[in-house]
């Protein structure tokens, strides 16, 4: 039984806006799954709606369900996704810029019933992975890098303690470099500690090279999914996603306009 | 010069409770982003209740200030589960309507329950007695008065600093939709923030209702918030604890220095004119610098 299971979700916000049309995917325990697509393609709501926020944006899941673990999710609050092991870590690197980098993670670790030591301890596990952060500790979040806040984000995420790690754009606005390092650490993450991880990515060839599993996803459902090591020999997925073009041909403004045609799964 | 320090002792003594007061009035807007304009409502029932508890029921002083705190704080449960947790998702004006109209229930309650007489603490809780510090006489009951303020700022500045509840409170106020998404429950913030928020108001009532008697003026005391507020910054704790040190401070000293020549209750509007002309010059306060601008 895999670990997350979406199962044909449908979602509106507002009441009239369909976002998600029929939106399905699995996540198998232990596994890093990437999720592509262009913008506006869904991503980012399959995120909200498996963590229970869509619900503090007027947004609602109307039709199928989302099973976690065995025990059905959608509809809980967000608060009581949290407590059973989801933990969405959101786009933008949203630390709380008033807070100092360590209470960033002592709120992190809200749901979590442990001690002092044990939440020190948390906090030194943190920094093991993110060194940079200890140096930091006690400077406001706000003031931080932009790699280091998507560092706290990432640890804030670590503090919980999740059994799924949901990690909305990690890349986005870091240079190259940075985005190696994060990617490094989500495979750490993923292998030393366990967590299961689902990715939403534009860098498509940073997130199929580390995950296992890859969902292509546009207009709110999925077009394709296969294992990464499929997904990245697909002619399309090269074509469209990893902006390869057929060996020693230049491409054509003729070729560029034919883009959606050549896309063989939109049938 | 010593009645110039003289000023500013009694000063600072008024403007601390000031400063607890609108340390409520802050922590409340700054989670929920509500104006609430039942503060002074708060403090008027504060220091009713205890003295209710004190004088009428003759219930000894450490009890009668304890059950004021409960019910105090019952009162903010209360208050935000009946009346603001329905209203979340609608306007903010609405809500601010909300709270206009709860001032005004309030006082006319307290006007049912106990009149409108001036009604003083007996047998006195604290000695009017001075106590002379070099050149400046304080009575006991503003020591004591300084004193419990401070104890009370110092408690909440240290649970939102070091606790868990007061750190996630904080990162409510920052992002509330990031703190629901590490499981913190907005409204069990916006439950905490509205009975901190009625407590402290309450022992500001207590404290000044010992120095000044209680009446139905009291209410006009938790108007003062307002000028010390915004003079630090709405959205800024700090900010309200140093703006009501201030507003004490200043009113006290343009009071005396200016009653003279504009025949009294100078007193009275200082700390006002002090909020329009900050609010024309520096609209944000001192402290409450609206974003982080990262470099």
């Amino acid at each position: 039984m895999p670990l997350l299971e979406v199962n044909n979700i449908e979602v509106i916000y507002d009441d009239v806006i369909l976002v998600l049309k029929g939106m399905s995917l699995e996540v198998e325990e232990g596994q890093i799954v990437a999720v592509l697509g262009a913008n506006g393609a869904g991503k980012t709501t399959t995120l909200k709606a498996i963590s229970g926020l869509l619900k503090t944006e007027e947004g609602e899941v109307t039709d199928g369900e989302i099973v976690f673990d065995g025990e059905k999710i959608n509809g809980l609050e967000a608060e009581n996704i949290v407590k059973k092991g989801v933990f969405q870590v959101m786009e933008g690197r949203r630390v709380f810029e008033d807070l100092t980098a360590k209470e960033n993670l002592v709120a992190a670790a809200h749901t979590q019933k442990c001690s002092r030591s044990e939440l020190d301890e948390r906090i030194d596990a943190v920094y093991s992975y993110f060194p940079r952060l200890k140096e930091r500790e006690n400077g406001l979040a706000g003031y931080l890098s932009g790699g280091e806040q998507q560092m706290l984000v990432i640890g804030r995420g670590m503090m919980a303690k999740p059994k799924l790690m949901m990690l909305d754009e990690p890349s986005l606005g870091l240079s190259p470099l940075l985005v190696s390092e994060i990617f490094e650490i989500i495979v750490k993450l993923n292998k030393e500690i366990g967590t299961t991880i689902l990715l939403v990515e534009q860098n498509a060839r940073m997130a199929l090279n580390i995950a296992d599993h890859g969902y292509i996803m546009e207009n709110g459902k999925i077009v394709l999914d296969d294992t990464t090591e499929k997904l990245k020999n697909n002619e399309d997925v090269k074509r469209f996603y990893l902006g390869m073009t057929d060996m020693g041909t230049k491409r054509s403004y003729r070729d560029v306009k034919h883009y959606k045609r050549r896309k063989r799964w939109l049938t | 010069m010593q009645e110039f320090l003289q000023l500013i002792v009694t000063g600072l003594v008024i403007g601390s409770v000031y400063a607890l007061v609108a340390m409520g009035f802050a922590l409340i807007y700054k989670s929920t982003s509500i104006i609430n304009f039942a503060q002074g409502e708060f403090v008027l029932l504060g220091g009713y209740i205890c003295w209710w508890f004190y004088t009428s029921l003759g219930v000894p002083v450490v009890p009668a200030f304890l059950a004021t705190m409960a019910i105090a704080v019952l009162m903010g449960l209360v208050l935000e589960r009946v009346m603001l947790r329905p209203m979340i998702g609608e306007p903010i004006i609405s809500v601010i309507m909300i709270t206009i109209a709860l001032a005004t229930v309030l006082k006319a309650l307290v006007t049912i329950l106990w009149g409108t007489q001036i009604q003083v603490f007996t047998p006195a809780i604290f000695s009017q007695d001075a106590i002379k510090f070099g050149p400046v006489l304080v009575s006991e009951v503003y020591l004591w008065t300084f004193g419990f303020a401070f104890l009370f700022l110092g408690v909440f500045a240290a649970f939102f600093k070091f606790t868990r509840v007061g750190i996630s409170m904080r990162a409510v106020a920052d992002d509330q939709q990031v703190a629901q998404s590490m499981g913190i429950s907005v409204k069990r913030v916006f439950a905490i923030s509205w009975s901190i928020g009625a407590l402290v108001s309450a022992v500001g009532g207590i404290l000044v209702g010992n120095i000044n008697g209680i009446n139905i003026a009291l209410a006009d005391f938790g108007l003062k918030v307002f000028p010390a507020v915004i003079l630090g910054g709405l959205d800024s704790i700090p900010g309200a604890i140093i703006g009501g040190l201030t507003i004490g401070i200043l009113e006290n000293i343009m009071g005396s220095y200016l009653d003279i020549y504009l025949g009294g209750g100078v007193k009275e509007i200082a700390p006002f004119i002090v909020l329009i002309v900050i609010l024309m010059i520096k609209p944000y306060g001192l402290f409450g610098i609206k974003e982080i601008e990262r470099v």
